[in-house]
């Protein structure tokens, strides 16, 4: 057992919500299953609070623990953080106390085990940002779906079974055949340990598949253009708490996925498949500003939004630069702050208006003013309007972008007017439109609301105006990814000089002690 | 003497049961047996856990104790108890007679013997004194016209197997010129070298590939599932398995991968985890459709046995315990929720959370791990499935096995779906708080096997080690 701070802080980070959620079954009082989810969310954020001991100049991965889970089997348990997940896990731990109190009277049916839901949710979130094995990272990736598929299944809207399922559905099969991967690079680097396998390099043909397996369960969690269908879908039905969670977390486990895994341990088929991933990028940015445009339903609008933003930080990611990157992990936080923010608003005001349709909640401006400058924020943080979090993350993929090639950068920027488009018309109608449906009952924010909405509203602040300690953590991460991204192409041959059409005929490489390091027992 | 009755403990307690249960099914006592048996069925687990380490050959070498055999006797007194205790539920059944029982132990002790024998004419009387009992219990269910025509069509369908697993014994004899699998082992089994005794084989583990339901052999299993008993059912669909599972672990460790018999496990395995999975996903019946899902987990198991390394035997191992733990609590629930005995369909599921909380929770938990969603047993057994297959070059098998999972989360989540989202007018189910406890027991388990594996994966890794010398 190694630990460099004594105390385990990211277990305790696991740890916690599992425990709570344990007691949660022996609890009958409604409110006091609220206000012990609330305070297990707040011991969260406090606990977290440790984790800004970070040393950006440190070492690779900080508040390690390491114990063995299944020693003849090369599994251990092993948490570690680094710039690419530090903030992953400090948005995880926000969003818990923020989705209780934000549900605090939206959720009126089966309020134990809605509650039960977000705890282990929680937990299985930070698990999937923390671990440093691959057999973990793979049960916590898993086992954050059920506790998902019930909070869209049970407290979602008229659609949910059909949503639940396909959202279960579609993030199941992409999956497994990760673990067709997960169980291929144990045969070929001998190990589950993350770190282990970074460190070797591995044959251009093997890269390729396990590149394509790793590859399309992440972007189907992120999602990507072909593959999004199910996120409209599970937004939509999803409850005020779920959309949040979903937007805020979910969705970046794809892109972190795509950063941990596919870019230090395949580099070569990242940078072959680099052209493709960044037109399906584009596409994504571009299918998704069009539809959100066309959309009459708030959180369908919100969903589809999502989609074009992810598609910048995928974007971001296969630029392979440090701008790249380090926007993308920025727009990751920064949509998981505005995002759930905005879809935390659309429950607000579901809770009034019964309706999620633009028609039903138009000329809210003058009634309910503090509750429509928030809502502004979140909506000209969502189309980077500079000053906002968003801006930061943008630029500076458009920066990265630019710098590879002009014609994705050229490319990329109509992306970012249609996120104008259509957070203008939302917020124009919402604001300004002919008063339909509004009724003098409909009060303006209460203090709980305040409340949960004030963090995330100076967050988009905060990040917008002073990005650069954000930056400062991540980019020492960024550079070590790239770096060993370099060194393993270059001993394959790749260089960045070589056609495209020459990228695939790379040599075989041999791997020191690689393939047969598993010996296979031929009596 | 008593050196080999120390030795034989598990086999001995079982028996010890077996006869007690005779004396008081000629008693003509009122009281009914299981006020006792599922506390006696326990204790024969704690012997099976104390007899871990018993090692020795005894009979002129047709019986030996070993790691696997061990391994097995625990698995099967933990699953003989674990289905006591299911029905111990519904006590007041009139089937639940002292010779009920008295069957399933018997049939539970020809398990136990099936897992230490070596050799095969002592394997085949094994095989068949558990299978005796099954055909007499099966049509046992009330005046049920279905339970008799499920226990014709195992009677047939069983006889004929049998007599085709005898006539592969014959050629097996004829070509080897001996019975024990130690001798067997020495020799080429490659269908270029002994082509007589390949073809024997082959008919041999069609005995067991029907105890398994594994395809094309598994016409039987969702039939007789469906028509038997629902507590029948739980035993049938779990504790037979390990029986046929014990002898295949102890064949493949005669193989390697690539020849003619390995080929064999590979693709019956791949058909039938897909031809299960696909099957299933229009079952509405649920003890039918844990009939598919048994073929497709047959499946799941030849990944192991095809790989034949001892890390497959290894994984195979751990992977039918894992198994019939999971199917247990599945048939728990299942005989938990049904009326009057009869047998549930997905509707039936409908409420449960509101109906029986604590059951709805360890459906769902057995639905996940049948699935192989971690942090379960089903999802650790995969993974060392998987990647045993994998390391021995099996890569398209691997492939087609991860693709299954994703067909057979549709009638698993069909289930947990029906259970929390599905509503209904029914009354709530009067579950006992004891029984809901041993079901609560059971999922927990299912969760800590998952989760914590190292001891019972090394107990099947050193049994498969073994094996492999």
């Amino acid at each position: 057992m190694t630990m460099q701070f004594g105390f385990p802080v990211l277990t305790a980070l696991i740890v916690l919500p599992l425990a709570a959620a344990g007691v949660l079954l022996l609890l009958r009082q409604e409110s006091t299953v609220r206000l012990l989810t609330l305070v297990v969310g707040v011991l969260e954020c406090l606990l977290c609070l440790r984790l800004f001991s970070y040393a950006p100049q440190g070492a690779a991965f900080q508040f390690e623990e390491k114990a063995d889970w299944l020693p003849a089997f090369g599994m251990t348990y092993h948490l570690g953080l680094d710039g690419l997940s530090l903030y992953m896990v400090l948005l995880t731990a926000l969003m818990l106390p923020l989705c209780v109190l934000g549900s605090w009277t939206y959720i009126s049916k089966r309020v134990k085990e809605f509650h039960f839901c977000l705890l282990l949710m929680t937990s299985a979130c930070i698990g999937v940002f923390a671990a440093l094995d691959f057999v973990l990272f793979y049960v916590f990736w898993e086992a954050m779906l059920v506790p998902m598929y019930l909070l869209i299944a049970v407290w979602g809207g008229p659609r949910r079974r059909y949503a639940s399922i396909k959202f279960f559905l579609y993030t199941l099969a992409g999956s497994t055949l990760l673990l067709a991967a997960i169980v291929a690079f144990r045969h070929v680097g001998g190990s589950f340990s993350i770190p282990e396998l970074m460190a070797q390099s591995y044959s251009f043909k093997f890269q390729i598949w396990a590149f394509l397996a790793m590859a399309l369960a992440f972007a189907i969690k992120v999602p990507m253009f072909p593959f999004h269908t199910w996120l409209p879908a599970a937004h939509v039905e999803a409850p005020a708490a779920g959309s949040v969670f979903l937007a805020a977390i979910l969705l970046k486990m794809g892109a972190y996925g795509f950063l941990r895994f596919c870019l230090p341990l395949t580099p070569a088929a990242s940078v072959v498949a680099a052209p493709v991933m960044i037109a399906i990028s584009i596409a994504s940015i571009l299918y998704g500003g069009c539809i959100a445009l066309a959309q009459t339903d708030i959180k369908k609008l919100i969903a589809y939004s999502s989609v074009g933003h992810m598609g910048f930080v995928t974007l971001g990611i296969f630029l392979f630069s440090v701008n790249g990157i380090s926007g993308a992990i920025l727009q990751m936080l920064n949509h998981g702050i505005t995002t759930g923010g905005l879809f935390m608003m659309v429950g607000l005001l579901y809770e009034r208006s019964h309706s999620r349709e633009i028609a039903d909640n138009q000329g809210l401006g003058k009634h309910m003013p503090a509750f429509m400058f928030l809502m502004g924020l979140f909506s000209f943080s969502a189309f980077a309007f500079p000053g906002t979090s968003s801006f930061v993350g943008e630029i500076l993929v458009l920066i990265g972008a630019f710098k590879g090639s002009v014609w994705v950068g050229f490319a990329a920027v109509p992306g970012a007017m249609l996120a104008a488009a259509y957070m203008l018309r939302l917020l124009q109608r919402v604001t300004w439109g002919a008063p339909t449906s509004f009724k003098p009952s409909w009060r303006d924010l209460g203090a709980r609301e305040w409340a949960t909405l004030v963090p995330l509203a100076a967050l988009v602040l905060y990040i917008g105006l002073a990005p650069s300690l954000a930056i400062k953590t991540m980019e020492p991460s960024i550079e070590r990814v790239l770096a060993t991204m370099k060194t393993k192409n270059a001993a394959m041959g790749l260089t960045e000089d070589r056609h495209l059409a020459q990228r695939l005929h790379l040599p075989d490489l041999t791997v020191p002690d690689g393939p047969d390091k598993i010996q296979k027992e031929r009596p | 003497m008593t050196m080999i009755t120390t030795k034989l403990l598990p086999e001995l307690w079982l028996l010890a049961t077996v006869c007690a249960l005779f004396v008081a099914s000629v008693s003509g006592r009122k009281r009914s047996v299981l006020s006792w048996l599922p506390w006696a069925a326990v204790l024969g687990i704690i012997v099976a856990v104390l007899s871990l380490g018993v090692r020795g050959e005894i009979f002129y070498g047709v019986y030996r104790l070993d790691g696997l055999s061990q391994f097995f006797k625990l698995a099967i007194a933990a699953g003989f108890a674990i289905v006591t205790g299911i029905a111990a539920c519904k006590r007041d059944s009139e089937d639940f007679t002292p010779d009920y029982f008295m069957l399933l132990g018997l049939s539970a002790w020809g398990l136990m013997l099936l897992s230490s024998s070596v050799e095969l004419i002592t394997l085949y009387l094994a095989l068949e004194l558990s299978s005796y009992s099954l055909y007499a219990l099966i049509p046992i269910r009330g005046k049920d016209r279905r339970a008799a025509e499920a226990g014709i069509k195992y009677i047939l369908f069983g006889a004929a197997v049998t007599a085709i697993a005898l006539f592969g014994l014959s050629y097996i004899m004829a070509a080897k010129h001996t019975t024990y699998l130690a001798v067997m082992a020495s020799s080429s089994w490659r269908f270029a070298d002994a082509p007589l005794a390949v073809i024997g084989l082959t008919l041999f583990l069609a005995g067991f590939f029907y105890k398994l339901a594994l395809f094309p052999f598994h016409f039987w299993c969702p039939d007789v599932y469906q028509g038997s008993k629902n507590e029948t059912a739980a035993y049938v669909a779990t504790i037979p398995k390990l029986g046929a599972v014990v002898v295949l672990v102890r064949l493949a460790a005669m193989f390697h991968p690539g020849m003619e018999v390995t080929n064999l496990f590979a693709i019956l395995g791949a058909v039938s985890m897909t031809g299960g999975n696909l099957a299933a996903l229009v079952q509405r019946d649920l003890k039918r459709l844990l009939g598919y899902s048994s073929v497709a987990h047959a499946g799941y198991i030849m990944l192991g046995l095809a790989a034949g390394s001892s890390a497959g035997l290894a994984a195979a191992t751990f992977y039918v315990l894992a198994y019939i733990l999971m199917n247990l609590a599945c048939f728990y629930v299942v005989c938990a929720i049904s009326r009057d005995g009869e047998n549930p369909t997905l509707d039936s599921l409908d409420g449960l959370y509101r109906r029986g909380p604590g059951l709805a929770m360890i459906l769902a938990v057995a639905a996940f791990a049948l699935v192989g969603l971690p942090p379960t047993a089903g999802f650790t057994g995969k993974l060392f499935l998987l990647s045993a297959a994998w390391d021995q070059g099996y890569h398209w098998l691997v492939i087609v096995a991860v693709l299954n999972t994703a067909i057979s989360i549709y009638y698993y989540l069909g289930m947990v779906r029906h259970a929390y989202t599905g509503e209904s007018e029914a009354p709530a189910l009067t579950v006992s708080k004891g029984h809901i406890v041993f079901g609560g027991v059971l999922a927990v388990i299912v969760l800590l096997v998952g989760m914590l594996p190292a001891s019972l994966y090394s107990l099947a890794a050193r049994a498969a080690a073994a094996l492999r010398p």
